[in-house]
This record gives C-alpha cells, sequence and structure tokens, in this order.
C-alpha cells in the first residue's frame, strides 16, 4: 500500500495558495444538497460544522455531552500561537514553521505545518469578530505572551482559560446555525461505527446516550474531531469521557492510524495522591517562568522529607539540586515539555522524588516571592495557586509546590493527507485526532491552533474537492451496510452485557494506564515495550471474558459506554506498543532508552526513521501492517535539539 | 400579541412593574411620613387637620391617591402573578436546602412580607381612609371654619394598646419588605453602577430603617399621650 | 472517613424516584467529591447493583458538567464546582444529602443526572455574533479598552452548569443569559445585533420555564466562577431599551 500525501507542488510558502485554486469547488446552489457528518464538537468539531453550515451544506453534529460546550478544547489554559508578529519581535509565518518543525524533532510535514503557520493569524481575526475577550493593553489592543519556552511573544491568551473562551465562540457560531436550521444538534450520542459503502465513508451508527436507541445517519462526507486517546494511560490531564472509540472504529474500518506511539507528557501537573485518583490536573506551563524545579540532592534527605521527618523549606540551599538549571544552564526551567518531563522522572527514579509516593518534583516560588513580592507573584499565578491549595490543601505561598508530569497530548492519530483526509474517501480526521501537524512533540499553545486552522480555515476548501467529485443527492440509510454496522453494533453491546464477569470496567481501565505509563510512557525500552505487549494481549483476553457490565442498553448505562471505550483503548494500546517497538530511535515525546546521546538527550534517526507510522488493520488477532510515508524535508536542515 | 403586551407579560416586564410600582410606593411613604409627623406637633391636632383637609381637597393630590390606589393593586396583582410562575418553575422542591447561606431572608420572603403588609393595608384603610371619607367625622373649628377632626379619630384609635402594637409589628414587616425591596427595584431597572450601587444599598438600608420607625413612633408617642 | 449518603435515585425521566441511603467507608481527605462517588459506584458495582449516575467530564472545573446539590447548596459547602470540592470539606461520619438540579426547565434524565440543553436553546437564539468565517477585519483594527475587554471576560467566564438556577429560589436562568448579552453588549462586536440579541434571549429563556428574578443574589453567591449580578442589572437595561426602542413589532 503507498500513501499518498497529497502534497502540492511548488514552493513551500505558495502550495496552500496554489491548493485553493486548483481544488474544485462546489456550486453555491449544489451545496445544500450535500451533507455532512461532523462528530465531536470541540475547537475542531464546532469550528467546521459552523464553518460548513455557514457555506451551505447540511450539517449533523454529534458529541456524548450534554452540550456541544463542554467538549474538552474548554480546559485549554495558556494560549494559541499566531505568527502576527504585533510585537514587531521578529515573528513571522516561517518562523513559526520552523518553531513548529523544529520543537516536533522533524516528525511532522513541513507543508502541513507551513499552512498551520500561515492560516494562524486568520484564526485571531476571526476569534476576534466572534466576541472571544482576548487579553488587551492599555492601548486597546491586543496583548500577547511567550510561551512554552519560545523567542517570541505570539501567543494570544484570555486569562488562564484560553481554550474556553475561544470553545465558546466556535460553540456560538456553531449555535447560530443550528438556529438557522443548517445544523442539527446530536447531543448525548456516541458514534459507535463508520459506514463505508464501495469504500467510501457514507455515515455512522451512533447509540442516543439517553434511550440506548442505537441509529444510522448517512452523509456525503463524515469528519471525526474526537480529540486525543491520552486516557488510554487511565491516567491523564484528558476529560474522564474523552475517547478513542470514534478513530478506533475507523481505524477499524480501513483509517490508518499515524505515529500512535506518540504521546505528549507534560511536566507540570499536580501530583497523584492516591489509588482513588481519577484523573490529573495540569497547571499551565507560564509556572515554569518563574518558580525554580528541584529535589532534595541526596535520597537521604528525600526520604526524611517523604516520611515527614523535614519539611521542604527547611532544606537548605547547599542540600538541594535544581536539576533542569544544572543540566541545561541556557534554558534552565524553560526547556521544552518532553525533556523537563523525563528529567523530573530520572531524579524520581534515583529515589529522591518528594511526596509521599516518591514522584514529584518541587516547583519553588520562593525566591520570585523574594525578588518581586507575594502581590506581583499573585497577579500573575493567583488563580494556579488557588486550584492548586483547592485541590492539594497545602499553601502554595508558603511552602514549594508539588508536580509530576503526566499525559496531555497525543501527537498521534488517524493518518490524513494534506486535505486532511484520511486513506477512507470522505472519512477526514482534523484537530487532535489526526496526526499531522505536531510531529513527535507539540509546542505548547499550539493545539488551539491547530484545532481551528483544521476547522475554519482548511477543511471549508478541501471538503469541496471531494465532494465536487461525487453525486448530490441523498443517501439513504437502507443499504445493507448501515444494516450490517448496526447489527454488529448491537452484537458487541449485547456482547458486553452479557460476559457477566467479576471485574469491573475500572478495574481492566486501571491495569491498562498502569501498562502503559510503566512501560510506553515517558522513557521505553524494547524489553518493556515486549513485556507490555503481552501484558495488553492477556489484558484484553481477560476483559472479554471477565468484565462486569450492568445494567441493560435502552437505557442511560454509564457502565456500558465505558466499556466500549475501553475496550477500543485496550486495542490501541497494544498497537501503541507495536509502534514505540517499531520505532528505534528517540525523538519528541517518544524516547527510547537505548537511543540516547552520551548526554542522556533524545537521539534522532534520521537515516532510518524520517517517515511516518501508519497502520493498517487487518484482522481481529493479527498483526498490524505498517505502511511508511517517507518525510521529505526540502525547506529547513534537520538539527539536534539542544537547551544547554 | 402587540410588543406592548408582549413584553409587560416577559418575567423581566413584570419585574419591571414590579419595581416602577414599587418605588412609586416608596416615595409615596415619604410623602405619607411627612404628612403623619405632623400627628406629633404640640397643637392639639391643629396642623394635621389643616394638611388632612388640604390632601382631601387637592385635585392633584386626589389624582395621585387614585394613581396610587391602582399602583397597590398593580405591585399586588403582578407579585401574585410572578409567585405563581416561580412556583411552577420548580415544582419539585430540594429535601435539603441552606439559602440562608447565599441570600438573606427577606429577599426569599418578599411574598410573605408582602403580604402582611397588606392585611395592615387593609385594617389601615378600614380604620383611617374609610372612617374619614365615608364614615361619621367629629369636627373642629379653626378660625371660625369647620374642618373634619381627623386628629380626633387618630388619637382614638392610638389609645387602643392592641392597635399600636399591629401598627408597630406591621411597620417591623415594612421594614424587612424595603430592606430588599428598595435596592432591588434599582437593580431590576438596571441601575447597577459600581459607583452608585453601594450608596443605593446604604441609603435603601438607612431607609428601611428609618421610615418605619417614624412611622411606629407616631402610635407609641400618642399611646403615651393618651395615657 | 465514614459518611452516610443520601443519595436521590430515579431510575428515568418518568420515574417518580426517592432517596435512598448508602454508608461508604475508607474516604480520604485528598479525595475530590466526584472521586468519593466513583468509589462507591466501584463497590456498587462490585456488588452488580446499579451505580449511581451523575455528569461530569473535564474534573478541573471549566467544562460545566458536574453539578449535583450537595446538603443543601450546589456544588457542595465551597463557592467551586463540585470535581474541585475535595473532601476535606466534610468531617468523619457526616450526613451527605446529594440532589439533583431542580428546576422545571432541567428535567432528571436519571439519578443525578439533568437535561440541561435549555441553556443551549438559550444561545442559540442569540448569543453570537453573526459572522461568517472569513471575511472578517484584522483584529486589531477593533481597539477594545482593557477594563472593557476584562469585563466581557468577567461575564464569558461562565461554564454553563446551571449552579445559578439550582440556586436560585425561583429557579431563574438570568445570571447564565445575562452573562452572555453583558459579554456581547461591552463588546464593540456586538453592537450590531445587540438590541435583537436582548429580546431574544431574553423571550427565550422565558419560553423554557425558568422562573424570574427576584434579586436575592443566591446565583452569584453560588457561582463557581463569580460570575456577578451587576450583569443581570445590564441585561435589563439592554431588554428595556432595546424593546422600547428595536424596529422588532
Amino acid at each position: 500500500m503507498i500513501l499518498d500525501s497529497k502534497i502540492p507542488e511548488g514552493p513551500l510558502a505558495e502550495k496552500w495558495t496554489k491548493h485553493k485554486f486548483n481544488v474544485k469547488l462546489v456550486n453555491p446552489a449544489n451545496k445544500r444538497k450535500y451533507d455532512v457528518i461532523v462528530v465531536g464538537t470541540g475547537l475542531a468539531g464546532a469550528s467546521a460544522a459552523a464553518s460548513l453550515a455557514e457555506l451551505g451544506y447540511n450539517v449533523k453534529a454529534f458529541c456524548f455531552q450534554d452540550s456541544p460546550r463542554r467538549a474538552h478544547s474548554i480546559a485549554a489554559q495558556g494560549g494559541i500561537n499566531a505568527a502576527k508578529n504585533y510585537q514587531n519581535d521578529g515573528d513571522s509565518v516561517y518562523r513559526l514553521f520552523y518553531d513548529t518543525i523544529k520543537g516536533g524533532d522533524y516528525r511532522a510535514r513541513e507543508s502541513n505545518v507551513y499552512r498551520l503557520a500561515e492560516v494562524s493569524v486568520k484564526i485571531i481575526d476571526q476569534c476576534v469578530a466572534q466576541g472571544v475577550p482576548f487579553a488587551r493593553e492599555y492601548g486597546g489592543l491586543l496583548a500577547n505572551r511567550s510561551f512554552g519556552g519560545a523567542q517570541v511573544s505570539r501567543t494570544f491568551y484570555a486569562r488562564g482559560q484560553t481554550g474556553q473562551q475561544l470553545l465558546l465562540g466556535a460553540y456560538s457560531a456553531l449555535s447560530r446555525q443550528v438556529a438557522n436550521g443548517k445544523v442539527k444538534l446530536y447531543p448525548r450520542t456516541e458514534m459507535m461505527d463508520v459506514v463505508t459503502i464501495d469504500g467510501k465513508a457514507r455515515g455512522i451508527i451512533t447509540r442516543n446516550l439517553i434511550t440506548g436507541a442505537i441509529e444510522s445517519h448517512s452523509a456525503h462526507a463524515v469528519l471525526l474531531c474526537t480529540g486525543g486517546y491520552g486516557n488510554v494511560f487511565f491516567l491523564s490531564t484528558n476529560a474522564m469521557g474523552s475517547n478513542v472509540t470514534a478513530a478506533w472504529r475507523a481505524h477499524k474500518k480501513g483509517a490508518l492510524m499515524a505515529n500512535p506511539c506518540f504521546t505528549q507528557i507534560h511536566p507540570t501537573c499536580i501530583p497523584v495522591s492516591g489509588d482513588h485518583q481519577s484523573k490529573l490536573t495540569l497547571m499551565s506551563e507560564s509556572l515554569r517562568n518563574d518558580g525554580r524545579v528541584w529535589v532534595p540532592a541526596t535520597v537521604a534527605t528525600a526520604e526524611k522529607l517523604r516520611k515527614g521527618q523535614i519539611k521542604a523549606n527547611e532544606i537548605k540551599e547547599e542540600d538541594r539540586d535544581y536539576f533542569l538549571e544544572r543540566k541545561y544552564p541556557s534554558f534552565g526551567n524553560l526547556v521544552p515539555r518532553d525533556v523537563a518531563s523525563r528529567n523530573a522522572k530520572y531524579v524520581c527514579d534515583e529515589g529522591r522524588g518528594v511526596n509521599e509516593t516518591g514522584e514529584a518534583v518541587f516547583l519553588d516560588f520562593r525566591d520570585a516571592i523574594k525578588r518581586d513580592g507575594k502581590d506581583t507573584i499573585s497577579a500573575k499565578y493567583g488563580n494556579l495557586f488557588d486550584m492548586y491549595q483547592q485541590i492539594t490543601g497545602e499553601n502554595p505561598y508558603e511552602m514549594p509546590m508539588m508536580i509530576y508530569p503526566a499525559v496531555h497530548y497525543t501527537m498521534g492519530g488517524l493518518w490524513v493527507d494534506y486535505n486532511l483526509m484520511t486513506n477512507v474517501p470522505g472519512l477526514y480526521a482534523l484537530g487532535e485526532a489526526n496526526f499531522s501537524d505536531h510531529g513527535a512533540n507539540r509546542l505548547g499553545a499550539s493545539a488551539l491552533m491547530q484545532g481551528l486552522a483544521d476547522g475554519y480555515f482548511v477543511i471549508p476548501y478541501t471538503i469541496g474537492d471531494y465532494l465536487a467529485q461525487n453525486p448530490a443527492g441523498k443517501i439513504g440509510t437502507d443499504h445493507q451496510e448501515f444494516q450490517k454496522a448496526e447489527k454488529e453494533v448491537k452484537d458487541r453491546i449485547q456482547k458486553l452485557l452479557g460476559i457477566k464477569g467479576e471485574k469491573t470496567i475500572d478495574h481492566f481501565h486501571k491495569r491498562l494506564g498502569k501498562i502503559m505509563w510503566d512501560y510506553c510512557g515517558m522513557a521505553r525500552t524494547e524489553e518493556g515495550l515486549k513485556k507490555a505487549k503481552a501484558m495488553i494481549k492477556e489484558l484484553k483476553a481477560e476483559f472479554w471474558s471477565n468484565v462486569k457490565v450492568l445494567g441493560d442498553n435502552e437505557e442511560l448505562n454509564q457502565s456500558l459506554e465505558k466499556a466500549h471505550r475501553v475496550a477500543d483503548f485496550i486495542e490501541l494500546g497494544e498497537l501503541m506498543v507495536d509502534d514505540a517497538l517499531n520505532r528505534n530511535e528517540s525523538c519528541g515525546g517518544h524516547f527510547r532508552e537505548e537511543y540516547q546521546t552520551p548526554e542522556g538527550e533524545a537521539l534522532r534517526d534520521d537515516e532510518g526513521f524520517a517517515y511516518v507510522a501508519a497502520w493498517k488493520y487487518i484482522g481481529e488477532g493479527q498483526e498490524e501492517e505498517l505502511v511508511k510515508e517517507p518525510l521529505i524535508f526540502e525547506n529547513v536542515k534537520l538539527t539536534q535539539r539542544s537547551y544547554k | 400579541m402587540s410588543w406592548v403586551s408582549k413584553t409587560l407579560s416577559s418575567t423581566l416586564g413584570r419585574k419591571l412593574l414590579m419595581a416602577l410600582t414599587g418605588l412609586f410606593l416608596i416615595l409615596f411613604l415619604v410623602i405619607h411620613l411627612i404628612g403623619n409627623l405632623q400627628l406629633l406637633f404640640p397643637d392639639n391636632g391643629e396642623s394635621f387637620n389643616l394638611y388632612a383637609d388640604s390632601m382631601a381637597h387637592n385635585p392633584l393630590i386626589r389624582l395621585v391617591s387614585i394613581g396610587n390606589f391602582a399602583f397597590i393593586l398593580l405591585h399586588v396583582v403582578y407579585s401574585i402573578l410572578l409567585s405563581r410562575y416561580n412556583k411552577n418553575s420548580r415544582p419539585i422542591d430540594y429535601a435539603v436546602s441552606k439559602a440562608s447561606t447565599n441570600s438573606t431572608w427577606s429577599s426569599r420572603n418578599m411574598g410573605i412580607l408582602g403580604t402582611v403588609i397588606l392585611i395592615f393595608l387593609l385594617v389601615h384603610l378600614k380604620g383611617f381612609y374609610y372612617e374619614i371619607k365615608f364614615g361619621e367625622m367629629p369636627v373642629v373649628d379653626y378660625a371660625g371654619v369647620t374642618y373634619k377632626n381627623v386628629f380626633a379619630i387618630v388619637a382614638a384609635a392610638y389609645s387602643n394598646l392592641l392597635y399600636v402594637v399591629f401598627y408597630v409589628v406591621a411597620m417591623g414587616f415594612l421594614g424587612f419588605h424595603l430592606s430588599h425591596g428598595f435596592a432591588s427595584a434599582f437593580q431590576t431597572l438596571g441601575l447597577n453602577h459600581v459607583k452608585y450601587s453601594p450608596l443605593i444599598q446604604k441609603v435603601g438600608f438607612g431607609f428601611a430603617i428609618a421610615v418605619p420607625a417614624l412611622f411606629a413612633l407616631i402610635p407609641i408617642v400618642m399611646y403615651i399621650w393618651s395615657l | 472517613m465514614n459518611l452516610t449518603l443520601k443519595i436521590w435515585r430515579q431510575k428515568n425521566n418518568s420515574d417518580k424516584g426517592g432517596f435512598k441511603d448508602y454508608k461508604l467507608g475508607g474516604v480520604s481527605e485528598d479525595m475530590s467529591f466526584l472521586e468519593m462517588l466513583d468509589v462507591l459506584n466501584e463497590e456498587l458495582s462490585g456488588k452488580g447493583e446499579d451505580p449511581v449516575h451523575f455528569d461530569h467530564d473535564c474534573r478541573e472545573g471549566i467544562c460545566g458538567m458536574c453539578s449535583l446539590y450537595i446538603n443543601g447548596k450546589p456544588h457542595g459547602p465551597q463557592q467551586t464546582t463540585t470535581c474541585q470540592l475535595h473532601m476535606r470539606s466534610f468531617h468523619d461520619g457526616e450526613t451527605i444529602t446529594i440532589e439533583p438540579w431542580r428546576a422545571k426547565a432541567f428535567p432528571v434524565l436519571k439519578d443525578l443526572v439533568t437535561d440541561r440543553s435549555a441553556f443551549d436553546r438559550i444561545i442559540q437564539a442569540g448569543g453570537y455574533v453573526s459572522v461568517n468565517t472569513g471575511g472578517v477585519p484584522d483584529a486589531n483594527e477593533i481597539p477594545i479598552p482593557k477594563t472593557i475587554a476584562d469585563m466581557a471576560m468577567d461575564a464569558a467566564q461562565c461554564i454553563g452548569c446551571g449552579a445559578c438556577v439550582a440556586a436560585c429560589k425561583n429557579a431563574s436562568a438570568m445570571l447564565f443569559t445575562s452573562a452572555k448579552v453583558s459579554q456581547l453588549a461591552l463588546l464593540p462586536q456586538g453592537q450590531v445585533e445587540r438590541k435583537t440579541r436582548a429580546e431574544k434571549m431574553v423571550a427565550q429563556m422565558d419560553a423554557e420555564g425558568f422562573g424570574a428574578c427576584t434579586n436575592t443574589g443566591a446565583c452569584e453567591a453560588e457561582c463557581p466562577k463569580g460570575i456577578s449580578i451587576t450583569n443581570i442589572a445590564r441585561m435589563n437595561r439592554e431588554y428595556f431599551s432595546a424593546v422600547v426602542s428595536s424596529q422588532n413589532v
């Protein structure tokens, strides 16, 4: 199988402009004859649904939450990048492109990333026009900040709730189209399968989460905007409902899954407090601008600390190890996310972790408070400090904060071409659900940018190219493929309900999460991954014979919802392990311990692995087939990242 | 439906009527109080009787008094409409509620307070307004002119301890009603401003204490006089 | 700690429902309130009993999906969302009563899960600026005074959880509706549709069956995001000036 990424010819900066001219258009009067299904209503989904409806297409938008506004994009705190260069500090489309490619450790497509940087400027215009209340300077113009160690200030923000404000902007545009009758909304509805007819995506099967009704919906194109799969780790910063089911069903229907092992671990999360932990809470990366990361210099001191014999602020300066500042003198505490996370893991593995579980490091504001005063620090981080205190019961103004890395974002996802279409014609993937723009590591404030770029400014053009080549007119749901898919969904539900085993769903999810975190988390080894693969296979068999799913299908049944999702996570977990095993190099969020520089940094193998690893589902119980899309770098020179 | 009736049947429109009539009644209270305080002049009721007479014969005042009754009626009718509507908005109540931690008692019980005030008002109107207008009135001469001796009726009523107690208690209820109603009316009209709202709150609070207290003072003093 | 939980159980919308008591031991004070319910549900599932259904998603206080009327207050004793409420706010041996939001406009779907789509319909009535994607001016062509932008942001922070409705003795949605009306009335982008927006959103709010505002301030006191009732006053102003001056007969 050969993957055609459909990258337009021509110089990098002209590709998108030329492509927009070259794509076929759907006549305005014909647009109303096409139906489009959008699954997920986060930034990518809501913006796509609204924009397509504005163009005249009939849109059906689905989400499992009770309202489109709840999608997890809402939780993004920090901001959104755009190459506006409003600050006159040397930013440009090219610089944003370059930073993103480099930050992604050269594992993303140049053309897609350049387009992302190019349309980033329009996103800000669009959001402002919608009434998104971005932060402003006293002169009334937009404010920017530097984010995640970027050398320019290109991040736009709305306090610590940028994701919320952007999502509510997209949600308002979506709501307007609902009022206009161009979008029909299906909240509390979960996509259970994609329906393909003659190789083309023609609809989906859904389950009404209140009544349990299994329904067919047909369309000329299906857009999956269903986010990431971080919850495969059980504990992550994702929402409880975030899941891989939609993407995974598409995968099993033929869509390729690309780079699934690329997961981002965010360094500044609140550590796990006990077995009851249900999710992890992220605190904005901006904390690292003023906080200093440290652990005790010796294991003995750390032990005393863990036993409560001494307090953090009693530890003398010479007994502290500011390990990021020590190892990376020029970037210090502002090294990229993957580097910061991995180093926290190392010091904890050495036995120098600081909380009861031994899995936490300090993030200390003592010196910042001494330097700038409590009021200044409070003005910058007050809400984060309050949140920390609310969750942990400790006052970060007096005691150093404790942080530990947590799974935050998945760069991998459904393989898409330049048009954001998967290898299944008519099936698209947008936002975090696709793999396209972040390579092996995502830069801060780029997720919001990508979601909105895909939804507002890419898909409205590229979908026309496909639709124009397909006849309009109603597609019915009476085709046998719909009936077949409905039956498969119903059978699977009955199978799950019929197991009536001993163990709860969470039991399996937690076990899967532990396997993934231990062997396919921040640092991976061949040995560990092989062990993990065997464990997951065993877990899967046990799940399908011993899980206890309560209740019936014909009701609001959260156990059943969860069972579906966990079953898919287990299968995805195995593929992630395969992908990590295949990639015999370290890059970005994927760190194989066998492949590191003498200084312990990620060692890429550009000769062997400058490709997208796309995986093809073959059949139940069979190994997936690896399809490679070579990555060609014509504009940037591949270099080793260095933050020394 | 015309836009006027549509507006006045919306929740906000109804609240607007409540606020406007409420504010008018607040204004009326002030005028009424100023008049009534003349009962306390040590002139055996002469100034009060003259005042009562001038009020009864001033066409503007008569017009206002008709408006006043209309506004009381509107205030009552709309409060009933709104209360029923609001009750209907939560058909099943909570088993446990700690509303006292988020709002004042009077703000949550304006209906009860208002009902007590309405009962007082009926008694009050029957006792004075009706008697003066339609009852057999004693008369008094000032400078050769004959006037109704309203003062005498009032003095007689306020020599009754039960009546005095009823008045004082009712004024307490009025105070609580005003303690929420005064500032609330401004909020409903949209008059909430960072510079002026604290002042409105304070004036409202002072008003809610001072006006009912002064009203209550009259029967108390007159009762003492009657001893 | 050990707790007694008095939880509203209701099979579906047409079921009458009632309280059921559960004893739960081994609760740590570091747990969030929802994690405490997770523990209960694991116990119930283990025993083959139907777990308690409740809405929740992000568990970081921003999606607005979690609800619960806990011991007589929406989102419990702290002014935060239920997912951010931790068990250290309770004491050993306490009885905790958990009820769903109660409002005609928020029908109960199951146990503690309610249907809050009325809020979506209020936004659909006019909670947006009618601009299509593309064709908008450069972001910096619309300067907005910082104080105005900040006030708009204060209003825009609403998470749509419905605690205001739950707290209000009249189940009024004035705080929710006014937050969106205010945000857009404050910003220059919202001026064009200002009047129609106020009229339509208020009409939809009424049509959904929410009660009227009595200015008790309970909504503001319980709002996890601290949305101020000055927004309600602003919406009143917007609405009254709209009805007397708009072209909508």
